[in-house]
């Protein structure tokens, strides 16, 4: 049997760097930083006080109240970047068979918001358990994935992946081989999370994984800077729309990319470290390559995990020196997430769209915040610090890792 | 209108997102203000907790309107 060709004909995104694709394309090119302090809840004893949130944003701008009242602010993210993509695509129920459209839908957590808010009045209440009937649906990760379909009334293969923060490429790389596979024509896929909440904040808190750099939180998200603390929480939502690409090209949709490859692996080592050689990282990368026979000497720009913290950052650096060899010193890198903080599960569709407008427009966005070398990162290594460079990318490989030791990549070409 | 009733028009109108004027003695939850089974759940819930009362499910069952509603609560609330 012979795999179909998989292309890109829809973007959407609701991020900390703009709520339209186009906004944060813009502000990812100008090295901006979405960070700020947070205005989410009241931080005055949490030991991080900043994240990256989505600015400017009123549900009831998107929702009507009964159904914003049903939607956690996953899902609500979910619905927004969605839509954008569906009509960027141009699909329509009209013109597709519904039946062979999908969604697959990438969320590492899921509503924990809404499931802080009911266990809250649980127990400061008198022992009854009064549960709002709409916990479970809108608390569940899945839950994404069912809206959209509801909403478009698509009916072709429906399911959330849960990968922590590769949720979104794993989501991605599902669609990517369901539709080579011949299983659907098109699938609307990406991920979204909203975990800037007291659970989301004291808990990542509690692991020491995010940046406590309350002093400056603008430059506290450095990817492979020697003075890297850690994360900065993210939020927001990104859609792809991918589809079988004659498919595309009968109903004369704009084509964005190629998707030419996918890998998945696991670490097998450690709950939150990653492996110290980057031994998972490697075989991702690897395997995503395998799909169709990429070189390593094709690549042009790694958008990489890189999420500010001390081990991950190495580890992932000596993981693409194993992969490309000396072609590691020809390659654009950079970590988007000095920018746009790390959006968990939404973080590898939020890069997916970094990589795909690097391929269309040929510029590599920077990695921000870069002060002092760290005699651990090979310095030849071109990281593309604090400004963003021109440059012709014909292929483009996105890496997510995840709690868990989960690694997810996946790989967009130019068509 | 009865304070009850009152009370009772309030929360359909804030759970359902419907217009007060729709909000009718005869209007049914599922018929006529667009609650799924959840929603009336919810609604059940809301009238618990609004008037301190504990509203069993073999009885929550019979209360498909506004009217049943209404009355119900002032049969039961303290």
């Amino acid at each position: 049997m012979e795999l179909k060709r998989v292309v890109v004909t829809g973007l959407g995104a609701i991020t900390p760097l703009g709520n339209s694709v186009e906004e944060f394309w813009k502000n990812l090119v100008n090295g901006e930083s979405g960070c700020a302090p947070i205005t989410r809840f009241d931080n005055t004893n949490f030991k991080t006080k900043f994240a990256c949130e989505v600015k400017n944003y009123a549900p009831n701008d998107h929702f009507d109240r009964k159904e914003a009242r049903k939607l956690d602010m996953f899902a609500q993210f979910a619905l927004i970047a969605a839509e954008q993509a569906v009509q960027d695509s141009g699909i329509n129920a009209e013109d597709i068979d519904s039946d062979e459209v999908g969604v697959i839908w990438g969320a590492g957590i899921g509503g924990i918001q809404t499931f802080s808010e009911e266990i809250t009045k649980y127990v400061e209440g008198d022992g009854t358990p009064r549960f709002n009937p709409f916990f479970i649906p809108k608390m569940i990760a899945d839950i994404a994935a069912g809206h959209i379909s509801m909403k478009y009334g698509f009916r072709g293969p429906n399911f959330n992946t849960v990968s922590a923060c590769a949720s979104s490429t794993n989501a991605i790389g599902d669609a990517f081989n369901l539709i080579r596979l011949g299983k659907a024509k098109a699938f609307v896929t990406g991920g979204s999370e909203a975990a800037i909440c007291e659970a989301g904040i004291a808990g990542f808190n509690a692991m020491q994984a995010l940046s406590t750099r309350n002093d400056d939180p603008k430059t506290a998200s450095r990817p492979f800077d020697k003075g890297r603390d850690g994360f900065v929480m993210g939020e927001g939502g990104a859609s792809l729309i991918l589809e079988e690409y004659e498919h595309a090209v009968k109903r004369g949709a704009t084509i964005y990319c190629e998707v030419v490859g996918s890998g998945m692996t696991a670490d097998a080592h450690h709950l939150t470290a990653p492996h110290p050689e980057g031994l998972g990282a490697k075989n991702v990368m690897l395997s995503a390559l395998k799909d169709n026979d990429i070189k390593p000497e094709e690549v042009d720009y790694i958008n990489v995990h890189g999420t500010s913290t001390p081990r991950g950052d190495i580890a992932e650096t000596l993981a693409i020196k194993e992969v490309f060899g000396e072609h590691a010193y020809n390659l654009n890198i950079s970590s988007t997430k000095s920018m746009t903080g790390h959006l968990l599960g939404a973080a590898g569709a939020v890069e997916s769209i970094a990589c795909i407008l690097a391929i269309k427009n040929n510029i590599v966005p920077p990695t921000i915040n870069h002060f002092e070398d760290d005699p651990e990162i090979d310095q030849k290594l071109n990281m593309t610090y604090d400004k963003a460079q021109e440059r012709e990318v014909n292929v483009a490989l996105s890496n997510t890792f995840g709690f868990g030791g989960h690694n997810a990549s996946v790989i967009f070409k130019a068509i | 209108m009865s304070d009850i009733a009152s009370r009772v028009k309030a929360i359909i109108v804030d759970k359902l997102g419907v217009d007060e004027t729709e909000v009718t003695t005869e209007a049914s939850f599922t018929n006529d203000l667009g609650a799924d089974s959840l929603d009336t759940v919810e609604l059940i819930m809301e009238f618990e907790k609004e008037f301190n009362i504990a509203i069993p499910d073999d009885q929550a069952e019979n209360i498909g309107t506004v009217g049943d509603a209404v009355s119900y609560i002032e049969e039961n609330a303290k």
